[in-house]
């Protein structure tokens, strides 16, 4: 398989696994956003969501997860250090103590996952159940999900029985995103171009931003 | 003349349905005060009983966790299995008897259990006395267990020796069990699941099967990923349809048209398999000749798919080495509900797809139990085992468990509608129910009120107060699912085993051991000497034992070790059967499949120039049946908390409507107003609401009382109506 492993350590059981969206699958019934509501790190909060995207003209719907950038831009822009990404490549809610809610992490994220908690005043996010992977066990939306639009299974086993292909490459412009949990893609995609300017012949405009 | 005690919305403040939204202890108590037992069962809604483990702490149910070993789901829930444990520690729960009480400020009064019985069993008593013992009729459920339906058969027949009794099936899939039976001899689904993904080109007919059976989705995907093609039939593009590889927009009411014009097109270039038919079939003939008539074109006026879809529909089918069709309600709930359903197997029939790995046709069953519901005599016209209650082989071999005479044992009673409207014009004076709802699910609802406030004596075994229950003399809090062991049986024809998680809060009891109280108040105990629901299993294994649905060989521990048996099963040896007519061999006497000539008529409420639009309801992927529990969940409620209409920007155009408008849909019966939801989704000749809700926005309040003649189905996906946008409501976004 081609895509970019970005986890370091071994031996942690979510290296072996992979975590895959395929809206292609989804029909939007929300068992996913309900199941998180009932992990146990975060009783009560679903910290994950379901886009309708546009119901007066189709039933296609995408669920959403945290995405788990190789580089989360989360992490990098949180003036107090908060948000952690785990040897294993799962980036954390941000954490209490240090979080200082200004919602930087909220604006800068590119998916659009993280949510500030008022009342807690905390960032929290999908940490694909860390209490669970970590033990080796699967992430409780990724569990339910009743047409496998969310998957968590091994990585070598996705090829054998889907027909798309995972991709974990975004390309917003001339910002490269890689992340851990990858999007299910037609075969030939190699990358997610989110930018319109990603299909656009513009020859002079890296010398006119320069100059 | 039994009106609600007092006004109805007092009744609703008292009783709910209330939203609930927290565990017992709130959110967090789980952290301080952890679960101390996982219990592996299955979820108590729809017919695809996914195996679910419930965490339970002090004999509360406080959450669940997936059962990823359970071979049907491994793990996967929708979101009513998500929430289900939900309904366990209820604040509208009923805890104890309730009698009718117009003094009372709630409507009723707790009354003890010996008072309840025996004033039950007294008013059941005299109405027979005065009017004849087929004057009471009883109502069951299919989301009982097995065990219970059993038992309730046993009940009506042997302790009220009334011969009507019929349950909510009747509104499910009986229009498929009919048309199985006639082709093949058997009401069940023939293949497991696990055949689904082996195919090559599968019909989907009406099936919301993403909204309605979730679970099957990932089947459906899973055949998609092995480049398997896919026909959906539907009037509205439902979440499947998106991936689907030819979509066939039927106009509701005319799916018997499209798949004559497919046969049509099997006969006219002789894509039928004509081996097989010659060794496996009778009848063949006379299907090809009535189909003679229905060339594309013709289909394609009626139905308003186009003919080149309809002629690529069938080659697909007939030349594909392994063809499935799956179909559920959109098929069935029609007054030609079974000749729909004959018409989509004998396609199957005629292209050799039955009895093969991956090749055959399946019914989706809708309700929790719907298949084992039906197969032990709950039925108006069945004895347990699916046998006939006319055939005197079966009397006789009943009536020896039983312990009575056969002549004992009533004759077929009134289906489901027929007792409503057997009540309404004052036939049956005294009614007995149990799980559920017609208030809210039978079809003209306004006649159900009226029936309902007729009845001389209703009571009611529940564990919430229902919108029907209102009209209640007696009300005997019940048990949920969670709370008594039995059995159940899944769409595919596996038998599962449902654990007691906990026991029955307050004063309420066991659903069994008031079945068996009641028995004993009437006088007739000696027959329901059971003190647990495995003696009522034990004895269902025998009644049932050489009929079809044979469960002879099955126990409890069997199904733990095998994660379910299917049935039949006639020995304790036998494995079960996972796939019926293995070698094509069907389960009439003569081993063959019987071909069946079916002819398209209009469906009984018209279109017309004053009713021009078709309407069509259905259902949510939050809400199940009459949600009785999934409106009591909050999770679910805030997922689609009211009905909507769905119109097509055309139609709604057209009508000066746009979305989130105030509509009001009328019907020959009556007009309901709701929000509109515009969507590209829907035909434009038809709009559609589900019809999960009670009072002044009930989608059944517009639907009509026509059965089909066989299945005695209501026809609730088609009746006629016309729109407007509602001057008095204004639309807020």
């Amino acid at each position: 398989m081609q895509y970019t492993q970005i986890a370091t350590v071994t031996g942690s059981p979510i290296t072996r696994y992979g975590f895959f969206i395929d809206p292609s699958r989804c029909i939007g019934c929300e068992s996913c956003v309900n199941a998180c509501a009932e992990c146990e790190t975060h009783r009560g909060y679903s910290l994950i969501h379901v886009d309708f995207i546009d119901r007066q003209n189709t039933t296609a719907t995408v669920p959403m997860v945290c995405m788990h950038c190789n580089r989360p831009t989360c992490a990098e822009v949180c003036p107090a250090d908060a948000i952690k990404k785990t040897d294993d490549g799962v980036v954390q809610s941000a954490l209490k103590p240090r979080c200082i809610a200004c919602s930087n992490c909220v604006l800068a994220c590119p998916f659009g996952i993280p949510k500030m908690k008022s009342e807690l005043e905390q960032m929290m996010k999908c940490d694909m159940c860390y209490d669970r992977t970590s033990a080796g066990k699967r992430p409780m939306c990724a569990t339910v999900c009743p047409s496998q639009a969310l998957a968590y299974v091994p990585l070598d086993e996705i090829g054998k029985t889907r027909r798309e292909k995972p991709v974990n490459t975004f390309l917003f412009g001339n910002e490269k995103v890689t992340t851990k949990v990858f999007m299910m893609v037609p075969e030939g995609v190699d990358a997610i171009n989110v930018d319109i300017t990603d299909f656009m012949w513009e020859p002079n405009y890296e010398e006119s931003r320069t100059r | 003349m039994a009106r609600p005690p007092i006004d109805e919305s007092l009744l609703i403040e008292r009783f709910g349905p209330h939203p609930k939204y927290e565990p017992p202890g709130g959110w967090q108590s789980e952290a301080q005060n952890p679960a101390q037992s996982l219990v592996k069962t299955h979820c108590c809604f729809c017919g695809q009983q996914c195996g679910i483990q419930l965490k339970v702490r002090d004999n509360q149910v406080i959450g669940f966790e997936p059962w990823e070993e359970f071979p049907f789901n491994r793990g996967m829930l929708c979101p009513k299995g998500v929430k289900r444990y939900m309904q366990s520690t209820h604040p509208d729960r009923l805890l104890s008897p309730l009698t009718r009480d117009e003094r009372d400020d709630s409507g009723f009064r707790t009354a003890n259990w010996d008072e309840a019985l025996a004033f039950s069993a007294g008013r059941l008593r005299e109405i027979q006395t005065r009017y004849g013992k087929d004057a009471v009729a009883v109502y069951g459920g299919a989301s009982l267990t097995t065990e219970k339906s059993y038992l309730l058969g046993k009940f009506a027949r042997v302790a009220l020796g009334t011969r009507h009794i019929d349950y909510n099936g009747r509104l499910c899939m009986v229009s498929a069990g009919t048309a199985y039976k006639l082709v093949f001899g058997v009401d069940r689904s023939p293949n497991p699941w696990s055949d689904i993904p082996l195919a090559d080109v599968m019909i989907i007919a009406g099936s919301n099967t993403a909204e309605c059976s979730p679970i099957t989705t990932d089947y459906v995907w899973r055949f998609k990923d092995r480049g398997g093609k896919l026909i959906v039939v539907d009037p509205r593009m439902t979440p499947i349809t998106r991936n689907a590889d030819l979509y066939l927009p039927v106009r509701p009411g005319t799916d018997l048209a499209l798949f004559l014009a497919m046969m049509h097109v099997i006969v006219r270039d002789g894509l039928e398999n004509r081996a097989f038919i010659k060794e496996h079939t009778v009848g063949f003939d006379a299907v090809a000749e009535s189909a003679k008539a229905w060339d594309p074109l013709r289909a394609g006026r009626i139905t308003g798919v186009p003919p080149d879809a309809i002629e690529k529909a069938a080659q697909w089918f007939a030349t594909a080495p392994r063809g499935f069709a799956l179909h559920a309600r959109g098929l069935e709930h029609h007054s030609k509900g079974v000749e729909n359903v004959l018409s989509l197997i004998n396609l199957c029939v005629a292209t050799g797809n039955i009895g093969r790995e991956g090749a055959g046709c399946v019914m989706i069953t809708g309700q929790g139990n719907g298949q084992g519901g039906r197969e032990h005599g709950q039925k108006c016209d069945q004895l347990p085992g699916q046998r006939s209650i006319n055939d005197p082989e079966a009397r006789k071999h009943v009536a020896r468990v039983w312990g009575i005479e056969p002549d004992e044992i009533p004759q077929a009673g009134y289906p489901a509608v027929e007792i409503i409207e057997a009540i309404h014009r004052g036939e049956i004076k005294g009614l007995l129910s149990i799980c559920f709802n017609p208030l809210v699910s039978l079809p003209d609802a306004n006649f159900t009120r009226e029936a309902l406030e007729k009845l001389e004596f209703f009571g009611v075994i529940d564990f919430f107060m229902s919108e029907t229950a209102h009209y209640a003399d007696v009300i005997l809090a019940g048990s949920l699912h969670e709370e008594e062991e039995g059995v159940s049986c899944n769409v595919e024809g596996r038998v599962i085993h449902i654990e007691q998680a906990v026991t029955p809060p307050g004063d309420a009891r066991l659903d069994s051991q008031i079945i068996c109280d009641l028995a004993r108040h009437l006088g007739r105990g000696q027959y329901f000497n059971f003190r647990e629901p495995r003696e009522i299993f034990d004895e269902l294994r025998e009644a049932s034992r050489g009929g079809h649905a044979d469960y002879y060989g099955i126990t409890y521990e069997k199904i733990d070790r095998q994660m379910g048996v299917f049935w039949p099963c006639p020995s304790e040896e036998h494995p079960g059967t996972p796939r019926l007519f293995e070698g094509a061999r069907t389960f009439h006497p003569d081993g063959k499949a019987h071909f069946q000539v079916t002819e398209y008529r209009e469906s009984g409420d018209p279109i017309s120039e004053q009713y021009p639009i078709y309407l069509t309801t259905g259902r949510v992927i939050s809400q199940y049946l009459s949600g009785t529990q999934t409106r009591r969940i909050g999770a679910l409620v805030d997922q689609y908390p009211e009905p909507r209409v769905e119109i097509h920007p055309r139609l709604a155009t057209e009508h000066g409507i746009a979305d989130n408008d105030w509509v009001t849909v009328t019907t020959r019966r009556s007009a309901i107003t709701v929000q509109a939801m515009v969507v590209r989704t829907i035909r434009p000749d038809t709009v559609f609401i589900p019809y999960h809700w009670a009072g002044s926005r009930s989608a059944n309040l517009l639907t009509h009382r026509t059965v089909d003649p066989r299945s005695h189905i209501p026809e609730y996906k088609v009746s006629a109506c016309n729109i407007r946008r509602s001057q008095q409501l204004r639309a807020h976004p």
